[in-house]
């Protein structure tokens, strides 16, 4: 069994028209075993940023210390709050340091950059990054995700239909993973709100 | 956390902190994640101006391809580029580190890269990890001293050719090059057979795939031509979009508006001496 498959996580991030989703499941499990139906994956770096951290969950939370703790020093020194393309570089390099011993962790990271243009960006657990325009997906369902985002994915949406094809995207592969599932958790992000939902799907 | 310095800014090099537990859970049977490789097919030429590298766009982390146009021509100095095969992590990082080591040294000497500093910079690297920071890669540009192209394999060893391929496409890259390499090509006879070879990788080599890139680096001119050639488009497009036959359930919703970014303009005086 790989070390991802320890606890089970879904990530998908999506970019729509000035505005992106990123989208995670609830579940928490100890191998075949759930523990936790409401756990989070995706963390708010600052307003504009948000972090998702599939794989291995207590690597997810202590990598997610470090760097929030990087983001603070980083608001003390220069006041104000990191770009998601420097927070990508610093998490790339984080994850780098740790190439022949490195966290089990595959982050998605999505930001709002300058003039309100969305980001996305996945790394691999050692800090390789992949930019992409359209969507990123990470977890132990990314090849079901990989699918369901080619097929329903179109350019510029707006956030009412990203998030109906979020969600659905991520309900549809979660169904066929065992290791991930128990409803879904999506924040959909504009220049001028910030839309959290939690979705109802298969508890099983 | 043992140690408070532990979590300041690094000094640098790699942190072996993780190993031994990492070390506990293999043993306990829980194996590590595949990395992400840029399978790939390499290729680089010398023509009768300079050097021409190509690139297919494909990275995969095992048997997926995780993504369809990725950039496997690196930046390293104005004149010098390096294209990268192995692990996709070792690969950006070896060519940020070298990069960033050339400026330095452009600072320091107030003179234009030489290829064969990065060549010396990359080997002394990759040796001294003993072939563990996985990236083998194609090396060209245009110095004071003319063109050159090398290779530089993970464990450090280094050939200079006139035409180079590396990766798991290097093989059927290399068929067109030997059949159809001649000394002194044009500008656009090179481009045209770095193309044909870099295809030849893309559909026989399943590591390689999606489109071609391009660099020609010429005396004190480069052209990158990212997306040179896209012989792969996604042409099963569905115009009507995708309906979704069930709804969704929202059991809960937040909403929290954000606070408009204030950009402050210091327009007070400079600071009194």
């Amino acid at each position: 069994m790989s070390i991802f498959e320890y606890n089970g996580s879904a990530l998908i991030a999506m970019v729509g028209k000035n505005c992106f989703a990123i989208a995670s499941d609830r579940r928490l499990g100890v191998q075949l075993q759930t523990i936790a139906t409401d756990f989070q994956r995706i963390y708010k770096v600052h307003d504009r940023l948000f972090l998702g951290l599939s794989g291995l969950a207590t690597d997810a939370q202590t990598l997610y210390q470090r760097l929030v703790f990087r983001h603070k020093l980083y608001q003390l020194r220069e006041e104000r709050d990191m770009k998601p393309e420097t927070f990508a570089s610093l998490v790339s390099a984080i994850l780098y340091e740790k190439r022949f011993g490195p966290y089990f962790c595959q982050p998605v990271i999505a930001g709002l950059g300058d003039e309100d243009k969305p980001f996305i960006c996945t790394m691999d657990s050692i800090g390789a990054k992949e930019l992409a325009k359209d969507f990123v997906v990470a977890g132990t369902a990314s090849e079901s995700l990989y699918g369901a985002c080619e097929a329903m994915f179109k350019p510029d949406m707006e956030a009412e239909e990203l998030f109906e094809t979020v969600s659905q995207a991520l309900l549809s592969s979660v169904d066929r993973d065992c290791l991930s599932g128990w409803g879904g958790h999506v924040y959909v992000v504009t220049p001028t709100e910030v839309r959290e939902r939690i979705l109802k799907g298969r508890m099983d | 956390m043992s140690k408070a310095a532990v979590d300041l800014p690094p000094k640098g090099g790699f942190s072996f902190d993780l190993c031994k537990r990492n070390d506990m859970l293999a043993k306990q049977g829980l194996s590590g994640p595949s990395f992400r490789k840029t399978g790939t097919t390499i290729v680089g030429l010398i023509f009768q101006d300079g050097v021409i590298l190509g690139a297919d766009t494909r990275a995969t982390e095992g048997p997926i391809v995780c993504d369809k146009n990725c950039e496997k021509i690196h930046y390293m100095a104005p004149n010098i580029y390096c294209c990268g095969a192995g692990t996709a992590a070792d690969t950006e990082a070896v060519t940020d580190m070298v990069s960033s080591q050339l400026q330095l040294h452009r600072y320091h000497t107030g003179r234009e890269s030489r290829v064969i500093t990065a060549l010396t910079l990359l080997k002394k690297h990759l040796f001294n990890y003993q072939g563990y920071v996985s990236a083998a890669l194609v090396l060209g540009g245009v110095d004071c001293t003319g063109p050159h192209l090398h290779t530089i394999y993970p464990h450090g060893s280094t050939d200079t050719l006139p035409f180079a391929t590396m990766g798991s496409g290097s093989l059927a890259a290399m068929a067109m090059f030997e059949s159809k390499y001649k000394e002194g090509l044009s500008r656009d006879e090179g481009i045209q057979l770095v193309v044909e070879a870099i295809c030849s990788g893309i559909f026989n080599d399943l590591g390689s795939g999606s489109n071609v890139d391009v660099c020609v680096i010429t005396k004190g001119h480069k052209e990158y031509l990212r997306n040179h050639l896209l012989p792969n488009p996604r042409t099963y497009v569905n115009e009507k979009g995708y309906t979704f036959p069930k709804k969704i359930e929202v059991l809960m919703t937040k909403i929290t508006p954000l606070k408009e970014r204030v950009e402050i303009i210091e327009t007070g005086d400079a600071m009194e001496e």
